[in-house]
Protein backbone atom coordinates (compact mmCIF):
# COMPACT_ATOMS: atom_id res chain seq x y z
CA UNK A 1 0.00 0.00 0.00
CA UNK A 2 1.50 3.29 -1.07
CA UNK A 3 1.79 5.75 1.79
CA UNK A 4 0.42 9.13 0.86
CA UNK A 5 1.40 11.85 3.26
CA UNK A 6 3.12 15.18 2.85
CA UNK A 7 3.35 17.13 -0.37
CA UNK A 8 3.69 15.40 -3.77
CA UNK A 9 2.67 12.04 -2.36
CA UNK A 10 0.10 11.39 -5.10
CA UNK A 11 2.74 12.05 -7.75
CA UNK A 12 5.29 9.53 -8.95
CA UNK A 13 8.42 9.55 -6.76
CA UNK A 14 10.51 12.66 -7.32
CA UNK A 15 13.82 12.29 -9.11
CA UNK A 16 17.00 13.54 -7.51
CA UNK A 17 16.97 16.66 -9.65
CA UNK A 18 13.36 17.37 -8.67
CA UNK A 19 14.15 16.91 -4.98
CA UNK A 20 17.16 19.25 -5.35
CA UNK A 21 14.95 21.86 -7.03
CA UNK A 22 12.38 21.66 -4.23
CA UNK A 23 15.11 21.94 -1.59
CA UNK A 24 16.57 24.93 -3.39
CA UNK A 25 13.13 26.54 -3.38
CA UNK A 26 13.02 26.13 0.41
CA UNK A 27 16.54 27.47 0.92
CA UNK A 28 15.84 30.48 -1.28
CA UNK A 29 12.96 31.34 1.04
CA UNK A 30 15.15 30.99 4.11
CA UNK A 31 13.48 27.89 5.48
CA UNK A 32 15.57 25.47 7.53
CA UNK A 33 15.58 22.07 5.89
CA UNK A 34 15.73 18.92 7.97
CA UNK A 35 15.79 15.22 7.17
CA UNK A 36 13.89 12.53 9.07
CA UNK A 37 13.39 8.79 8.72
CA UNK A 38 11.15 6.17 10.26
CA UNK A 39 10.05 2.56 9.94
CA UNK A 40 6.56 3.46 11.16
CA UNK A 41 4.81 5.88 8.81
CA UNK A 42 1.53 5.84 10.74
CA UNK A 43 -0.21 9.17 10.10
CA UNK A 44 -0.34 9.82 13.84
CA UNK A 45 3.42 9.23 14.15
CA UNK A 46 4.40 12.88 14.01
CA UNK A 47 7.88 12.43 15.37
CA UNK A 48 10.16 10.63 12.97
CA UNK A 49 13.82 10.03 13.83
CA UNK A 50 15.91 13.07 13.02
CA UNK A 51 18.85 12.60 10.72
CA UNK A 52 21.23 14.98 12.47
CA UNK A 53 20.25 18.50 13.37
CA UNK A 54 18.24 20.64 10.94
CA UNK A 55 20.52 22.14 8.30
CA UNK A 56 20.65 25.83 9.05
CA UNK A 57 22.35 28.58 7.03
CA UNK A 58 22.78 26.69 3.79
CA UNK A 59 22.74 28.49 0.47
CA UNK A 60 22.77 25.61 -1.96
CA UNK A 61 20.84 22.35 -2.19
CA UNK A 62 24.03 20.33 -2.73
CA UNK A 63 24.69 20.24 1.01
CA UNK A 64 21.19 18.90 1.73
CA UNK A 65 21.37 16.38 -1.11
CA UNK A 66 24.56 14.94 0.38
CA UNK A 67 22.79 14.43 3.71
CA UNK A 68 19.73 12.90 2.05
CA UNK A 69 21.91 10.40 0.23
CA UNK A 70 23.76 9.59 3.46
CA UNK A 71 20.47 9.02 5.27
CA UNK A 72 19.14 6.80 2.49
CA UNK A 73 22.33 4.75 2.50
CA UNK A 74 22.19 4.31 6.27
CA UNK A 75 18.47 3.40 6.30
CA UNK A 76 17.69 1.76 2.97
CA UNK A 77 14.49 0.15 4.28
CA UNK A 78 13.04 3.25 5.97
CA UNK A 79 10.81 6.05 4.86
CA UNK A 80 12.83 9.26 4.52
CA UNK A 81 11.24 12.68 4.37
CA UNK A 82 12.45 16.24 4.00
CA UNK A 83 10.89 19.03 6.06
CA UNK A 84 11.31 22.77 5.58
CA UNK A 85 10.63 24.91 8.62
CA UNK A 86 9.74 28.58 8.26
CA UNK A 87 10.78 30.53 11.35
CA UNK A 88 9.16 33.78 10.17
CA UNK A 89 6.85 35.34 12.74
CA UNK A 90 3.28 34.35 12.06
CA UNK A 91 4.28 31.10 10.37
CA UNK A 92 6.71 29.36 12.73
CA UNK A 93 5.81 26.02 11.28
CA UNK A 94 6.77 23.41 8.72
CA UNK A 95 5.91 24.86 5.31
CA UNK A 96 6.82 21.91 3.16
CA UNK A 97 7.29 18.23 3.92
CA UNK A 98 7.68 15.45 1.40
CA UNK A 99 8.82 11.84 1.23
CA UNK A 100 12.04 11.22 -0.69
CA UNK A 101 12.45 7.49 -0.06
CA UNK A 102 10.11 4.58 0.46
CA UNK A 103 11.00 0.97 1.22
CA UNK A 104 11.10 -1.31 -1.82
CA UNK A 105 7.98 -3.06 -0.58
CA UNK A 106 5.50 -0.95 1.33
CA UNK A 107 3.82 -3.18 3.87
CA UNK A 108 0.87 -0.93 4.62
CA UNK A 109 -1.35 -1.10 7.72
CA UNK A 110 -3.29 -3.73 9.56
CA UNK A 111 -6.57 -3.01 11.32
CA UNK A 112 -6.68 -4.24 14.92
CA UNK A 113 -10.10 -4.71 16.55
CA UNK A 114 -10.45 -4.81 20.29
CA UNK A 115 -13.73 -5.77 21.90
CA UNK A 116 -14.45 -3.80 25.03
CA UNK A 117 -17.45 -3.61 27.35
CA UNK A 118 -20.92 -3.88 25.83
CA UNK A 119 -19.60 -5.45 22.62
CA UNK A 120 -18.14 -2.07 21.63
CA UNK A 121 -15.34 -2.31 19.11
CA UNK A 122 -12.16 -0.25 19.33
CA UNK A 123 -10.13 0.02 16.17
CA UNK A 124 -6.43 0.68 15.72
CA UNK A 125 -4.19 0.91 12.67
CA UNK A 126 -0.82 -0.75 12.99
CA UNK A 127 1.99 -0.61 10.48
CA UNK A 128 2.69 -4.13 9.25
CA UNK A 129 6.46 -3.68 9.27
CA UNK A 130 6.27 -3.14 13.02
CA UNK A 131 6.82 -5.72 15.73
CA UNK A 132 3.63 -7.75 15.13
CA UNK B 1 11.28 30.11 -27.92
CA UNK B 2 13.57 28.71 -30.57
CA UNK B 3 16.08 27.68 -27.93
CA UNK B 4 13.44 25.62 -26.17
CA UNK B 5 12.78 23.40 -29.15
CA UNK B 6 16.40 23.09 -30.20
CA UNK B 7 18.02 19.91 -28.89
CA UNK B 8 20.84 20.25 -26.39
CA UNK B 9 24.16 20.72 -28.17
CA UNK B 10 25.72 17.34 -28.79
CA UNK B 11 28.53 16.11 -30.95
CA UNK B 12 26.16 15.44 -33.83
CA UNK B 13 23.69 18.30 -33.69
CA UNK B 14 25.70 21.47 -34.21
CA UNK B 15 27.57 20.39 -37.32
CA UNK B 16 26.27 23.48 -39.08
CA UNK B 17 27.76 25.71 -36.42
CA UNK B 18 31.06 23.89 -36.64
CA UNK B 19 31.25 24.46 -40.37
CA UNK B 20 30.08 28.04 -40.24
CA UNK B 21 32.68 28.90 -37.62
CA UNK B 22 32.05 30.90 -34.49
CA UNK B 23 32.80 34.51 -33.88
CA UNK B 24 34.61 34.47 -30.56
CA UNK B 25 34.59 38.24 -30.38
CA UNK B 26 30.82 38.40 -30.73
CA UNK B 27 30.43 35.65 -28.17
CA UNK B 28 32.66 37.64 -25.85
CA UNK B 29 30.77 40.92 -26.21
CA UNK B 30 27.42 39.18 -25.82
CA UNK B 31 28.43 37.78 -22.44
CA UNK B 32 28.57 39.84 -19.28
CA UNK B 33 32.32 39.41 -19.21
CA UNK B 34 33.64 42.66 -20.77
CA UNK B 35 31.64 45.04 -18.61
CA UNK B 36 32.56 42.98 -15.68
CA UNK B 37 36.28 43.08 -16.43
CA UNK B 38 36.04 46.86 -16.73
CA UNK B 39 34.40 46.96 -13.33
CA UNK B 40 37.21 44.87 -11.90
CA UNK B 41 39.79 47.19 -13.41
CA UNK B 42 38.06 50.11 -11.76
CA UNK B 43 37.54 48.55 -8.33
CA UNK B 44 40.90 46.91 -7.81
CA UNK B 45 43.94 49.14 -7.74
CA UNK B 46 47.19 47.45 -8.77
CA UNK B 47 47.20 43.65 -8.34
CA UNK B 48 48.15 42.92 -11.96
CA UNK B 49 48.81 39.16 -11.52
CA UNK B 50 45.39 38.77 -9.92
CA UNK B 51 43.60 40.60 -12.70
CA UNK B 52 45.48 38.61 -15.32
CA UNK B 53 44.38 35.35 -13.74
CA UNK B 54 40.77 36.50 -13.58
CA UNK B 55 40.93 37.48 -17.24
CA UNK B 56 42.23 33.99 -18.01
CA UNK B 57 39.37 32.39 -16.14
CA UNK B 58 36.85 34.65 -17.87
CA UNK B 59 38.36 33.89 -21.28
CA UNK B 60 38.21 30.20 -20.52
CA UNK B 61 34.51 30.50 -19.85
CA UNK B 62 33.86 32.12 -23.22
CA UNK B 63 36.02 29.57 -25.02
CA UNK B 64 34.30 26.82 -23.09
CA UNK B 65 30.91 28.02 -24.35
CA UNK B 66 32.25 28.10 -27.89
CA UNK B 67 33.61 24.57 -27.50
CA UNK B 68 30.26 23.42 -26.23
CA UNK B 69 28.57 24.90 -29.29
CA UNK B 70 30.73 22.94 -31.72
CA UNK B 71 30.34 19.78 -29.69
CA UNK B 72 33.73 19.54 -28.04
CA UNK B 73 34.01 18.28 -24.49
CA UNK B 74 33.84 21.10 -21.99
CA UNK B 75 34.60 19.99 -18.47
CA UNK B 76 34.47 22.51 -15.67
CA UNK B 77 38.01 23.50 -14.79
CA UNK B 78 39.34 23.03 -11.29
CA UNK B 79 39.11 26.45 -9.75
CA UNK B 80 40.54 25.91 -6.30
CA UNK B 81 43.06 28.64 -5.60
CA UNK B 82 45.67 29.80 -3.19
CA UNK B 83 46.24 33.45 -2.47
CA UNK B 84 49.66 34.21 -1.07
CA UNK B 85 51.10 37.57 -0.19
CA UNK B 86 52.15 39.93 2.54
CA UNK B 87 49.69 41.38 5.05
CA UNK B 88 47.29 43.93 3.62
CA UNK B 89 47.76 43.08 -0.04
CA UNK B 90 44.06 42.48 -0.57
CA UNK B 91 43.75 38.70 -0.31
CA UNK B 92 40.49 38.76 1.63
CA UNK B 93 39.07 41.60 -0.46
CA UNK B 94 39.76 39.73 -3.67
CA UNK B 95 38.35 36.51 -2.23
CA UNK B 96 35.10 38.37 -1.53
CA UNK B 97 35.07 39.64 -5.08
CA UNK B 98 36.07 36.26 -6.47
CA UNK B 99 32.87 34.70 -5.15
CA UNK B 100 30.84 37.27 -7.07
CA UNK B 101 33.05 36.93 -10.11
CA UNK B 102 32.79 33.16 -10.33
CA UNK B 103 29.05 33.38 -9.80
CA UNK B 104 28.61 35.87 -12.62
CA UNK B 105 30.84 33.82 -14.86
CA UNK B 106 28.66 30.83 -14.08
CA UNK B 107 31.22 28.68 -12.32
CA UNK B 108 29.46 28.58 -8.95
CA UNK B 109 25.71 28.48 -8.47
CA UNK B 110 25.09 30.88 -5.57
CA UNK B 111 28.17 33.04 -5.26
CA UNK B 112 28.28 33.47 -1.50
CA UNK B 113 31.54 33.44 0.42
CA UNK B 114 32.05 31.44 3.59
CA UNK B 115 35.13 32.74 5.32
CA UNK B 116 36.65 30.45 7.93
CA UNK B 117 39.83 29.92 9.90
CA UNK B 118 41.22 26.88 11.69
CA UNK B 119 38.86 27.30 14.64
CA UNK B 120 35.81 26.85 12.42
CA UNK B 121 37.05 23.60 10.91
CA UNK B 122 38.98 21.80 13.61
CA UNK B 123 37.24 20.43 16.67
CA UNK B 124 38.39 20.27 20.25
CA UNK B 125 38.05 16.57 20.96
CA UNK B 126 38.03 13.28 19.10
CA UNK B 127 35.07 13.00 16.77
CA UNK B 128 34.33 16.71 16.83
CA UNK B 129 36.32 17.68 13.76
CA UNK B 130 34.57 15.73 11.02
CA UNK B 131 31.04 17.03 11.70
CA UNK B 132 32.38 20.55 12.13
CA UNK B 133 34.28 20.51 8.86
CA UNK B 134 31.39 18.88 7.00
CA UNK B 135 29.02 21.48 8.40
CA UNK B 136 31.15 24.29 7.03
CA UNK B 137 31.50 22.53 3.69
CA UNK B 138 27.73 22.16 3.44
CA UNK B 139 27.31 25.86 4.10
CA UNK B 140 29.85 26.68 1.41
CA UNK B 141 28.23 24.47 -1.25
CA UNK B 142 27.38 26.47 -4.33
CA UNK B 143 29.78 29.21 -3.33
CA UNK B 144 33.34 29.86 -2.27
CA UNK B 145 35.01 28.56 0.87
CA UNK B 146 37.75 30.94 1.94
CA UNK B 147 40.21 29.51 4.45
CA UNK B 148 42.29 32.30 5.89
CA UNK B 149 45.74 31.41 7.20
CA UNK B 150 45.26 27.86 6.00
CA UNK B 151 48.66 26.70 7.24
CA UNK B 152 47.34 26.66 10.81
CA UNK B 153 45.31 23.60 9.79
CA UNK B 154 48.48 21.58 9.90
CA UNK B 155 50.46 21.51 13.12
CA UNK B 156 53.48 19.28 12.61
CA UNK B 157 54.66 19.72 16.20
CA UNK B 158 51.60 17.86 17.52
CA UNK B 159 51.08 14.53 15.81
CA UNK B 160 47.68 14.03 17.42
CA UNK B 161 46.41 17.36 16.17
CA UNK B 162 42.94 17.13 14.65
CA UNK B 163 43.87 19.47 11.81
CA UNK B 164 44.95 16.52 9.70
CA UNK B 165 41.42 15.12 9.82
CA UNK B 166 39.98 18.40 8.56
CA UNK B 167 42.57 18.44 5.77
CA UNK B 168 41.58 14.95 4.64
CA UNK B 169 37.88 15.81 4.49
CA UNK B 170 38.66 19.02 2.63
CA UNK B 171 40.78 17.21 0.07
CA UNK B 172 38.09 14.64 -0.52
CA UNK B 173 35.40 17.26 -1.16
CA UNK B 174 37.73 19.40 -3.26
CA UNK B 175 38.31 16.38 -5.46
CA UNK B 176 34.82 14.89 -5.66
CA UNK B 177 32.57 17.94 -5.61
CA UNK B 178 34.45 20.33 -7.82
CA UNK B 179 31.18 21.49 -9.35
CA UNK B 180 29.71 22.35 -6.00
CA UNK B 181 32.27 24.61 -4.42
CA UNK B 182 35.52 26.45 -4.92
CA UNK B 183 38.08 26.47 -2.13
CA UNK B 184 40.46 29.38 -1.70
CA UNK B 185 43.37 29.04 0.71
CA UNK B 186 45.07 32.22 1.78
CA UNK B 187 48.14 33.04 3.79
CA UNK B 188 51.66 34.37 3.83
CA UNK B 189 53.93 33.02 1.14
CA UNK B 190 56.66 31.26 3.14
CA UNK B 191 54.29 29.53 5.54
CA UNK B 192 52.02 28.40 2.72
CA UNK B 193 55.06 26.89 0.99
CA UNK B 194 55.89 24.91 4.10
CA UNK B 195 52.25 23.87 4.42
CA UNK B 196 52.22 22.52 0.87
CA UNK B 197 55.50 20.70 1.37
CA UNK B 198 53.98 18.70 4.19
CA UNK B 199 50.64 18.24 2.37
CA UNK B 200 51.52 17.42 -1.24
CA UNK B 201 47.92 16.38 -1.90
CA UNK B 202 46.86 19.99 -1.54
CA UNK B 203 49.29 21.43 -4.01
CA UNK B 204 48.32 19.01 -6.75
CA UNK B 205 44.62 19.66 -6.27
CA UNK B 206 44.97 23.40 -6.59
CA UNK B 207 45.39 24.70 -10.09
CA UNK B 208 45.75 28.39 -9.42
CA UNK B 209 48.45 29.82 -7.22
CA UNK B 210 48.07 33.56 -7.22
CA UNK B 211 50.72 35.71 -5.62
CA UNK B 212 49.70 39.13 -4.37
CA UNK B 213 52.56 41.61 -4.82
CA UNK B 214 53.17 44.49 -2.45
CA UNK B 215 51.58 47.73 -3.56
CA UNK B 216 53.73 50.44 -5.06
CA UNK B 217 53.75 53.85 -3.36
CA UNK B 218 51.54 55.52 -5.95
CA UNK B 219 49.08 52.64 -5.75
CA UNK B 220 48.83 53.09 -2.00
CA UNK B 221 48.12 56.78 -2.48
CA UNK B 222 45.39 55.90 -4.97
CA UNK B 223 43.97 53.41 -2.48
CA UNK B 224 43.91 56.08 0.22
CA UNK B 225 42.10 58.43 -2.13
CA UNK B 226 39.61 55.75 -3.07
CA UNK B 227 38.99 55.05 0.63
CA UNK B 228 38.46 58.73 1.29
CA UNK B 229 36.09 59.00 -1.63
CA UNK B 230 34.14 56.01 -0.40
CA UNK B 231 33.71 57.69 2.98
CA UNK B 232 32.80 61.07 1.45
CA UNK B 233 36.09 62.73 2.31
CA UNK B 234 38.61 64.43 0.06
CA UNK B 235 42.26 65.28 0.47
CA UNK B 236 43.32 68.89 0.06
CA UNK B 237 46.01 69.28 -2.64
CA UNK B 238 48.80 69.79 -0.10
CA UNK B 239 47.41 66.86 1.92
CA UNK B 240 47.89 64.65 -1.12
CA UNK B 241 51.56 65.54 -1.25
CA UNK B 242 51.80 64.82 2.47
CA UNK B 243 50.10 61.52 1.86
CA UNK B 244 52.70 60.47 -0.72
CA UNK B 245 55.38 61.46 1.76
CA UNK B 246 53.59 59.47 4.45
CA UNK B 247 53.42 56.31 2.35
CA UNK B 248 57.13 56.51 1.52
CA UNK B 249 58.12 56.91 5.17
CA UNK B 250 55.65 54.39 6.53
CA UNK B 251 56.97 51.64 4.26
CA UNK B 252 60.41 51.68 5.86
CA UNK B 253 59.01 51.45 9.36
CA UNK B 254 58.16 48.21 11.17
CA UNK B 255 54.80 46.42 10.91
CA UNK B 256 54.00 47.88 7.53
CA UNK B 257 50.90 46.12 6.23
CA UNK B 258 50.27 47.68 2.82
CA UNK B 259 46.66 48.76 2.33
CA UNK B 260 45.74 47.86 5.90
CA UNK B 261 48.27 50.37 7.24
CA UNK B 262 46.81 52.93 4.90
CA UNK B 263 43.31 52.23 6.11
CA UNK B 264 44.37 52.64 9.72
CA UNK B 265 46.22 55.84 8.86
CA UNK B 266 43.13 57.17 7.14
CA UNK B 267 40.99 56.40 10.16
CA UNK B 268 43.41 58.34 12.37
CA UNK B 269 43.44 61.25 9.91
CA UNK B 270 39.66 61.45 10.20
CA UNK B 271 39.95 61.57 13.98
CA UNK B 272 42.52 64.35 13.79
CA UNK B 273 40.39 66.26 11.33
CA UNK B 274 37.39 66.02 13.65
CA UNK B 275 39.38 67.24 16.62
CA UNK B 276 40.87 70.10 14.60
CA UNK B 277 37.43 71.26 13.46
CA UNK B 278 36.09 70.90 16.97
CA UNK B 279 38.89 72.93 18.53
CA UNK B 280 38.80 75.67 15.92
CA UNK B 281 35.09 76.04 16.53
CA UNK B 282 33.11 78.54 14.52
CA UNK B 283 31.04 77.80 11.48
CA UNK B 284 31.71 74.76 9.35
CA UNK B 285 30.47 74.20 5.86
CA UNK B 286 30.24 71.15 3.66
CA UNK B 287 33.68 71.64 2.15
CA UNK B 288 35.43 71.98 5.51
CA UNK B 289 33.69 68.92 6.88
CA UNK B 290 34.74 66.86 3.89
CA UNK B 291 38.35 68.00 3.52
CA UNK B 292 41.32 66.39 5.17
CA UNK B 293 44.10 68.95 5.39
CA UNK B 294 47.85 68.49 5.22
CA UNK B 295 48.11 69.11 8.97
CA UNK B 296 45.89 66.08 9.62
CA UNK B 297 48.34 63.92 7.67
CA UNK B 298 51.52 65.52 8.96
CA UNK B 299 50.53 65.12 12.61
CA UNK B 300 51.20 61.39 12.32
CA UNK B 301 53.93 59.78 14.39
CA UNK B 302 55.36 58.47 11.14
CA UNK B 303 56.72 61.97 10.49
CA UNK B 304 58.12 62.23 14.01
CA UNK B 305 60.57 59.38 13.57
CA UNK B 306 58.36 56.33 13.43
CA UNK B 307 55.68 54.49 15.30
CA UNK B 308 58.11 53.72 18.12
CA UNK B 309 58.67 57.41 18.79
CA UNK B 310 56.48 59.10 21.42
CA UNK B 311 53.12 60.17 20.07
CA UNK B 312 52.99 63.61 18.56
CA UNK B 313 50.73 66.01 20.42
CA UNK B 314 47.27 66.18 18.92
Amino acid sequence: MRITQGTFSFLPDLTKAQVAAQVQYCLDRGWAVSIEHTDDPHPRNTYWEMWGAPLFDLADAAGVMGEIEACKAAHPADYVRVNAFDSARGWETVRLSFIVQRPAEEKGFRLDRTEVEGRTQRYALRHRAGAL
Amino acid sequence: MSTAILPAPTAAAPAGVAQAGLDLGALFTQSEVPQFLAELERDLIGLEPVKRRIREIAAHLVVGRAREMVGLICGAPTLHMTFTGNPGTGKTTVALKMAGILHRLGYVRRGHLVSVTRDDLVGQYIGHTAPKTKDILKKAMGGVLFIDEAYYLYRPENERDYGQEAIEILLQVMENQRDDLVVILAGYQDRMDRFFESNPGFRSRIAHHIDFPDYADDELVRIAKAMAEGADYAFAPEAEAALADYVRRRRSQPNFANARSIRNAFDRMRLRQSLRLFETGGAVDRARLATIGAEDVRASRVFAGGIDAPAAPG
